[in-house]
Parts: C-alpha cells; sequence; structure tokens
C-alpha cells in the first residue's frame, strides 16, 4: 500500500502545505512518496527529500506543467497512480484544477477537502459550508482525495529520500497558456500565516483596505485576507477571499475588520485558534464565533490597535 | 454555437445546514431550495454569449428529483432555450454525474459546457473537471472571464497567486466562479414565457449509465461548536488578552 502526494509549491519554492499533506499520507501508509511535477523541479524536489518519513521523491519537469495546465497533469499522475494504492493532493486551487480528472480517469470517486484520515479506506470532510462533517468509506480500489492541508499538522524535517526524475507527458493539444498576473507580496501566504488580518465590505474603496489593513498585518507579520464582499468591490485581489468558495485558513490569531461574518466567510476561518472581530454592529454574527469582540467603528479601533500594539512593544 | 449548462437544485445559500439527529445526513425537509449560486452564474453566462450572438442555443440540464423542474424553470426565466432533467431520486456522486452528462452531451453535441466551479451542498468541486476528463476535452476551471473567439475559449482563471489565462480549443468544459457575472434575476414577463419552454424528462435508467456509488456515507455529524468569547472595551484590553491567549 503506498501512496503519493503532489507537492505544493509555485516553480521556485516548496510549500508546507506539502509537509502537511505528507502527514495525511503517513496515516494511511509507511511508504509515501513526493512527487513535484513542475519546472526547475530540481531545488524543490531536494527540499522535498529533506521531509522525514518519504520514501522517495519523483519529479517531472516540462514547460506545461510548470503553468499548471490541468491536463497534462492528468496524464502524469495517471500513468504515475498504477503504482499507488492513494494520490493525495492539497486542496488548493491548483490540486482542485486537476486532481477530479485524475479521479475520473481512474474510474474512482474523488474525496475533496478531507479533515481527517480514520483509516486507510475513511476519511472526514466538511459538506454545507462546514456546517456538517461527512464520514465517507471508499470501495474504490484506488483512493483519490485532496486534502485540507490547515487540517493537519507538517510532517518534521529530517529526512533524506532520493531524488528519481520521470518523464514528463507530451504538452496538451486542446490548452494552452497565454498568461499570468501573480500577486507579489512580501507577506507570509495566506494558508501558512500565524496570523491573519481580514477586512471587509466596511473598508469601502481599495485605498481605504490598504491604508486599514496593510500597515496592521505588516505591523503583526501576518498575511492580509478578505471577505467575498470585498474582493467583489475590487478593494482587494481575488485569491485573498477567505471562505466556503475561497481559502481555509486556521492561523493562530485571525483578526476581521468590518466582516459581518457570513456562513461562507465562517467556513473558511472558523478553525483558527484565536478570533477577534472589530465591527460596529454589536448583533453581526462573526461575533458568535469570536474569542475577543470590538464593537466600534474600526476607523478609531484599527488606529488604537496599532497604538496598543506599539506600546506593547510590537 | 451551443452551450449546456448543468445545473444542481441545493439548499438555498442563505440556510445554514442542520445535520440530523440520527446523523444520516443533512435534515432537508421544510428547507427553502434554489438553483447553487455557481450554476446561476454559468447560465448567465450563457445567456449573455447568447445576447452578444456567439450562442446560438442554450440547454439547461438537471440531474435530480422531480422538483429540480423548478430550478430547470429559473434558467429557462433567465434565458436558456429548454431543459432536460434527468429525474433520480438517488444523490449521485460527482464522477455518477459527470458520466450522465456525457451521455446527454453524446446526444446534444454542445460546443461549450458551462458550469458552476462548486455546489454549495456537497462541496465537491469536482464535477466539471471529472467531465472534461471523461471527454477528453479541455478544461478551465474557475473562470472569472470567459472570450469566445475562433473556435477557442480564452479564459482567465482565478488561481492560487492571483488569475491565470488560458487559451482552450472548442469543445471545452468552463467552470464559473463568483466574479464571472453577476446572474439576472428574471423579471415575471420571462418567468411566464419560460414555463410554454419545452422541458424534456428523462428517467435515470434509460440512459444506461452506471451511476452506482462509489462512497459508503458512514455518518454526518456536527462539526464542534465554537462559542462566543468575551466583547473587550478597549484596543488596550484586547492587546493584553491577546498576549494572555499566547498569540502575539
Ligand atoms: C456561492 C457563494 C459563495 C460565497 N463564498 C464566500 C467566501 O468564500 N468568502 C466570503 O467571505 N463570502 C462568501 N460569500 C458571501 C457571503 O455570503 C457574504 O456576502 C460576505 O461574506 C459578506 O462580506 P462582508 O462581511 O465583508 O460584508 P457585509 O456582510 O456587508 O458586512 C460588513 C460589516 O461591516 C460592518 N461595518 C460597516 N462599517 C463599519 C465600520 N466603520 N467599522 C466597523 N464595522 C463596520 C457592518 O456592521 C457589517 O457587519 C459567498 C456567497 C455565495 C452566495
Ligand atoms: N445533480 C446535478 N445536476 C446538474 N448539474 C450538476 C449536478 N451536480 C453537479 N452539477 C454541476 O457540477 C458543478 C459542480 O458541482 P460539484 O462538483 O458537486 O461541486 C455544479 O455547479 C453543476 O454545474
Amino acid at each position: 500500500m503506498a501512496v503519493l502526494v503532489i507537492a505544493d509549491h509555485d516553480n521556485a519554492t516548496l510549500k508546507d502545505n506539502t509537509h502537511k499533506v505528507v502527514t495525511a499520507a503517513l496515516a494511511i501508509s509507511g511508504d509515501v512518496d513526493v512527487l513535484v511535477a513542475g519546472s526547475n523541479t530540481a531545488a524543490i524536489a531536494a527540499d522535498a527529500a529533506k521531509i522525514a518519513g518519504v520514501r522517495k521523491v519523483l519529479t517531472a519537469d516540462s514547460a506545461e506543467l510548470g503553468q499548471g495546465l490541468a491536463e497534462a497533469f492528468q496524464d502524469l499522475v495517471v500513468g504515475l497512480a498504477a503504482n499507488y494504492d492513494a494520490v493525495l493532493t492539497p486542496a488548493t486551487t491548483q490540486g482542485k484544477n486537476f486532481s477530479p480528472r485524475v479521479a475520473a480517469k481512474l474510474d474512482v470517486a474523488q474525496i475533496s477537502d478531507v479533515i481527517e484520515v480514520v483509516d486507510a479506506n475513511t476519511f472526514v470532510r466538511p459538506i454545507y459550508a462546514g456546517n456538517a462533517l461527512e464520514t465517507v468509506q471508499s470501495s474504490d480500489p484506488k483512493k483519490v482525495l485532496t486534502v485540507r492541508p490547515t487540517a493537519f499538522k507538517p510532517a518534521a524535517e529530517g529526512g533524506s529520500a532520493k531524488v528519481e526524475s520521470v518523464s514528463a507527458p507530451a504538452a496538451p493539444a486542446k490548452s494552452h497558456f497565454v498568461g499570468q498576473e501573480i500577486v507579489k507580496s512580501a507577506r507570509p501566504d495566506l494558508g501558512a500565516a500565524k496570523i491573519v488580518v481580514s477586512g471587509g465590505r466596511a473598508m469601502g474603496s481599495a485605498e481605504e483596505f490598504q491604508r486599514v489593513i496593510d500597515p496592521l498585518a505588516d505591523k503583526l507579520g501576518a498575511a492580509v485576507g478578505a471577505s467575498r464582499a470585498a474582493v467583489d468591490a475590487g478593494y482587494a485581489p481575488n485569491d485573498y477571499q477567505v471562505g466556503q468558495t475561497g481559502k481555509v485558513v486556521a492561523p493562530e490569531l485571525y483578526i476581521a475588520i468590518g466582516i459581518s461574518g457570513a456562513i461562507q466567510h465562517l467556513a473558511g476561518m472558523k478553525d483558527s485558534k484565536v478570533i477577534v472581530a472589530i465591527n460596529k454592529d454589536g448583533d453581526a454574527p462573526i461575533f458568535q464565533v469570536a474569542d475577543f469582540g470590538l464593537v466600534a467603528d474600526y476607523k478609531t479601533a484599527v488606529p488604537e490597535l496599532m497604538t496598543a500594539l506599539s506600546a506593547a512593544g510590537k | 454555437m451551443k452551450v449546456l449548462v448543468p445545473v444542481k437544485r441545493v439548499i438555498d445559500y442563505n440556510v445554514k445546514a442542520r445535520v440530523k439527529a440520527d446523523q444520516t445526513g443533512v435534515d432537508l425537509a421544510n428547507v427553502k431550495m434554489s438553483m447553487n449560486p455557481f450554476c446561476e452564474i454559468a447560465v448567465e453566462e450563457a445567456v449573455r454569449l447568447k445576447e452578444k450572438g456567439v450562442a446560438t442555443e442554450i440547454v439547461a440540464v438537471s440531474i435530480g428529483p422531480q422538483q429540480a423542474q423548478e430550478t430547470l424553470r429559473t434558467a429557462l426565466a433567465m434565458g436558456a432555450d429548454r431543459a432536460i432533467l434527468v429525474q433520480t431520486d438517488q444523490d449521485l456522486e460527482p464522477l455518477a454525474i459527470a458520466k450522465v452528462l456525457k451521455a446527454i452531451i453524446a446526444e446534444e453535441s454542445p460546443e461549450l459546457v458551462l458550469m458552476g466551479k462548486q455546489a454549495i451542498d456537497g462541496d465537491n468541486n469536482a464535477t466539471g473537471q471529472m467531465l472534461a476528463a471523461l471527454l477528453d476535452w479541455p478544461q478551465a476551471a474557475f473562470a472569472s472571464e470567459v472570450v469566445i473567439e475562433g473556435g477557442k475559449a480564452k479564459v482567465t482563471r482565478e488561481v492560487d497567486g492571483g488569475l491565470q489565462t488560458l487559451s482552450v480549443d472548442l469543445p471545452a468544459v468552463v467552470t464559473a466562479d463568483l466574479r464571472l457575472n453577476e446572474p439576472r434575476y428574471a423579471s415575471l414577463p420571462n418567468i411566464m414565457k419560460a414555463k410554454k419552454k419545452p422541458m424534456d424528462v428523462k428517467e435515470l435508467g434509460s440512459l444506461g449509465v452506471d451511476t452506482a456509488a462509489k462512497l459508503k456515507v458512514v455518518k454526518v455529524t456536527e462539526p464542534p461548536k465554537r462559542s462566543a468569547g468575551v466583547k473587550v472595551e478597549t484596543a488596550d484590553d484586547l492587546v493584553s488578552k491577546l498576549k494572555t491567549a499566547g498569540v502575539l
């Protein structure tokens, strides 16, 4: 019973999501291999080889894999799946993009967003925006899972797996990369940050969002998130969206500013360790999940918070 | 160009799902049901393509119980031309839905399948990608902009770090993300007109597709509850509480 984990990376660095999915994989089997597929994978593979518990790292390099084309990932992973009983992919946008294709080609179910491995055939996943947890048992000969990284602790460093390259599939004929706009930020990744500061519709404009949220995030070394309303209105880029249909985060500290706390938003942050809400409406649903609530206008509360943090040596 | 739009009837997005006491599932009795919001966005996009003269016919398809006819009527009222209900009372898994859709596509030969990225009940986010794989079609998932030209779809996609643009040859599967458009409300005259539009009802069994479940639901439980904490009066108070909690 061997498991293949598909590494999360951006063609430059290995993401911590990989370590978390390795933990999920090790709960299924002791034989865990990691696939690093992309472009310029050598350095990333070397880092993946250091994850404790990993047996072997496979690398596959091509332009199309680097561009994340789902068809290329499908061909590669379906080919490799012959040697594995389970394929685990982080439930990132990219994981969600290709993993269902792999499952369909293998004629098996995909079990999406796994948050707990009960045994090698039984898994728990949230449904209905996290308002219910479903335990499913699979009768498929091979399991295809996307794994929610926030639900697992990262596997430790200290391994020394061997690295082996495998050939990349032919370029997909019907799908072509045109371009991308990747938001560059010096801040930590939203999914991996210890602290997240999120802004909502209350910000009213992109300028105000940046004026209020960014300095607070920088003071705390935090990542920046947003509600759907803030993203839809153009106050923040799309990949800041936290929620049922955006990113799921579970930092040590989540600070929601001017966010009401709709079910869809809560689905993405309610597993944070400590939640702070700043909202001028004392009845906002966000207060039902907040450990510490400050009923106040953010326009005065955030500057006061900045001052209080400075006074506390932050 | 013919466009096929699969739409799902789900719990309304404003309703908080409640787990049944016997842990067999979520209680849907007397709960408001609506078209899955992402499917609404897909229908809207198809209608806009028709208004631009790019799409010639829009066929809405749903796989579900008899009541899914209401969902299909909503799609017709928004501007779809005709509807197909594949009727079943079983709750099918994404792979089975994809296989049923493949069978419908074999009959309909659309050049574009526009669907939601995710159904907000099962939160699988899988059916569109599975359908594309079964058909050996290219896919553009999580679309925030779609332009059809010269036998190709140029699609901007919401990805991990920002936005990506792909060009896929038609026929293709495109799944809609939130920012693709804002769906219209059907007007009363259009709701009336929709009642006269054709609706073809097929029994699931008549398609000869293997839709057997691959997963057994062992139980459905409530997530751990988070209780409301305390209200703080000042920012200073907040900072000292956060220090005590060890998160600063
Ligand atoms: C299919 C679907 C998927 C969705 N997915 C997501 C998702 O992934 N993530 C997500 O976030 N949402 C999602 N939503 C949207 C969700 O339902 C809510 O509409 C959204 O979260 C609201 O954002 P908000 O809290 O910023 O805005 P609002 O609900 O408008 O809340 C703004 C809050 O700011 C407060 N406020 C206003 N002024 C001030 C001030 N000066 N100082 C302090 N507080 C102030 C108000 O009291 C209010 O509580 C989804 C919806 C659908 C239908
Ligand atoms: N029963 C169904 N009938 C029609 N379309 C469906 C059905 N289930 C899923 N879909 C389509 O697949 C999309 C993604 O659903 P899912 O993979 O279940 O999250 C939905 O937005 C619909 O477009």
